[in-house]
């Protein structure tokens, strides 16, 4: 299947989503899938450096606050529409992506891994002493009950659910097209063994900054719209340990070497995150992922595609 | 004639070891040079710093007429100097017909602007260069399932694929059996009589002696012989180098 034929599902599956979506009109559907969408792009992102080139990536709450807090920073600047401040988030995650990759070059493994924990502690100060963002208080921005296009006016949960659920069908596309590249095989070669790739013509630095700003720029387009959605904003939620370990634990249940991974591993473990803290407690999210990563790791190191994958090889050669 | 490679007094330390002391080695286009010396002598360091995984401290590299020193490890694997691990890395999630397609589309295809190669045109490619080192039937197996010499092979049709002037053949044959060898040596003759420059790097004298036109020999850093392999070995300070006196 060609790319062009594949955006065309995405987005035709994406469209049908909405559709169903608005069909049953619950408002608290929005607010549980939205929160499982924005899990989808984040998960991606992350795996366009940590399953496709392998380096671990811990601060994925950082670029994620970065994406909101620069939507808080221009709320009280000059309130821009939503789409233009994904647009921002964007831009000012990819930057930050770029500079973190380009600090971290000569770093590999679990001290690449520390160095972006490192980034997020640092940033999360920083964000905590910035007054104008809302420092420790925290920063209220108050959501419209609506919003009008043309004429027509739109629930605005049910505009950032279509959002998001446009990022999702964006980052989806932007994976597989990237797998079934050039830059995907450059990727993997990264992966596997950095000198060997450049042995081969690989120009790795390069192509590692490449996948540390767009995986960037994907976290910061996730986080763009939170504030939004949450209505108030505070660090600790933002740079809460549940984005950095949730995108780390989806890919890696779904499977990391393939852009069903994550969507896989979102969908099934932000279900069940949303689906206990309606009927057990909120608090009790972090141990399920933990749990879950656990059993995976065990039964299934490659994730489920893996293990799909092992049992059609086993299937096919009897 | 002037020469592909022109190694100008190059320098190399490791904190207080000197690892290179002042080497100089031209290499002819087309010629085969063996380059023999014991365990720890700086061969490895050598073709480390030809091929850009390391940087000279003094002295400077010539390629193809123009000075590589300063260039990273993949511009000078684009200018044509290609090599071939001691210890074999192939990329281990791919099959062995991508492990080729790597340096063909980042080389070859990169230098016919791009649009030049078809997909169906890499493939073939690939399976042309399988063909080569007697792989084509298993080119959608995995690294994983290959033996020593077969890896060492991928290793070498993977330096191929990006079409060097310079192949650097580092111990592509030790701990292989003598008729391994004789595959080994017969397939880098083969490239060679295509045009190809080799260096070869190896412990086995009989694989040495048979395949080198020049044998340059290198101990503790320094270069102490250069000349026809017959003359070579029979040097004193060789023998007292190798044997011991």
């Amino acid at each position: 299947m060609n790319t062009a034929k594949f955006s065309l599902i995405t987005i035709a599956v994406g469209a049908v989503v909405m559709a169903f979506a608005h069909w049953v009109h619950v408002d608290y559907l929005y607010f549980a899938s939205y929160t499982i969408l924005q899990f989808i792009v984040l998960a991606t992102a992350w795996n366009i450096l940590g399953g496709y080139c392998g380096y671990v990536n811990f601060g994925s709450a950082a670029f994620f606050a970065m994406g909101a807090y620069s939507s808080v920073f221009m709320h009280k600047l000059f309130p821009l529409p939503v789409p233009v401040l994904i647009l921002l988030g964007a831009v000012v995650s990819g930057i930050a992506g770029f500079g973190m990759g380009y600090l971290t070059l000569r770093l590999r493994g679990s001290f690449f891994a520390i160095a972006t924990l490192a980034l997020a502690v640092v940033l999360q100060t920083l964000v905590v002493n910035w007054d104008y963002v809302g420092g420790s208080r925290g920063a209220y921005i108050i959501r419209p009950e609506e919003i009008e296009f043309a004429g027509i006016t739109v629930n605005y949960i049910e505009y950032l659910f279509a959002l998001m659920l446009g990022l999702a069908v964006l980052s989806l596309i932007t994976a597989r097209t990237i797998e079934r590249s050039q830059l995907g095989f450059g990727f993997a070669t990264i992966r596997d063994d950095e000198l060997a790739a450049e042995a081969s013509g690989v120009p790795t630095l390069r192509v590692k900054l490449i996948a540390t700003t767009l995986s960037g720029a994907f976290m910061g387009m996730a986080g763009a719209p939170f504030p939004y959605y949450i209505g108030y904003l505070q660090p600790s939620s933002a740079f809460g340990l549940e984005y950095a370990v949730n995108s780390i634990a989806m890919p890696m249940i779904g499977g990391t070497t393939s852009w069903v991974g994550p969507l896989v591993g979102a969908i099934l473990l932000g279900s069940a995150q949303q689906y206990a803290t309606v009927t057990i407690s909120s608090a009790v999210n972090l141990l399920i992922v933990g749990l879950m990563l656990v059993a995976f790791v065990i039964i299934a190191p490659n994730g489920l595609i893996g293990l799909v994958q092992e049992r059609l090889r086993a299937w096919r050669k009897p | 004639m002037t020469a592909l490679l022109h190694v100008n007094n190059i320098s190399k330390r490791f904190g207080g070891f000197v690892a290179l002391d002042g080497i100089d080695l031209e290499v002819q286009p087309g010629e085969r040079l063996g380059l023999i010396g014991p365990n720890g002598s700086g061969k490895s360091t050598l073709v480390n710093c030809i091929c850009g995984t390391l940087q000279n401290e003094t002295g400077s590299v010539h390629f193809d007429g123009h000075v590589i020193d300063g260039l990273a490890a993949h511009q000078r694997t684009h200018r044509g100097v290609a090599r071939s691990f001691q210890l074999p890395r192939p990329f281990h999630s791919m099959s062995l017909a991508d492990n080729l397609r790597v340096p063909l589309l980042y080389t070859v295809h990169a230098r016919l602007g791009g649009l030049l190669r078809s997909a169906g045109e890499l493939d073939s490619r690939c399976q042309e260069l399988l063909e080569m080192v007697g792989l084509a039937k298993k080119a959608k197996q995995m690294p994983r399932d290959l033996t020593q010499v077969e890896m060492r092979k991928l290793e070498l049709a993977r330096a191929m694929a990006a079409e060097p002037k310079l192949l650097i053949a580092d111990e592509s044959m030790a701990g292989l059996s003598h008729s391994e060898i004789e595959d080994i040596l017969a397939l880098l003759v083969r490239l060679n009589e295509r045009g190809i420059t080799v260096i070869l790097i190896e412990h086995i004298m009989s694989a040495v002696m048979s395949f080198s036109q020049r044998l340059a020999v290198l101990v503790s850093g320094k270069k102490i012989a250069d000349g026809k392999p017959e003359d070579v070995v029979r040097d004193p300070e060789v023998v007292r180098a190798y044997i011991g006196q």
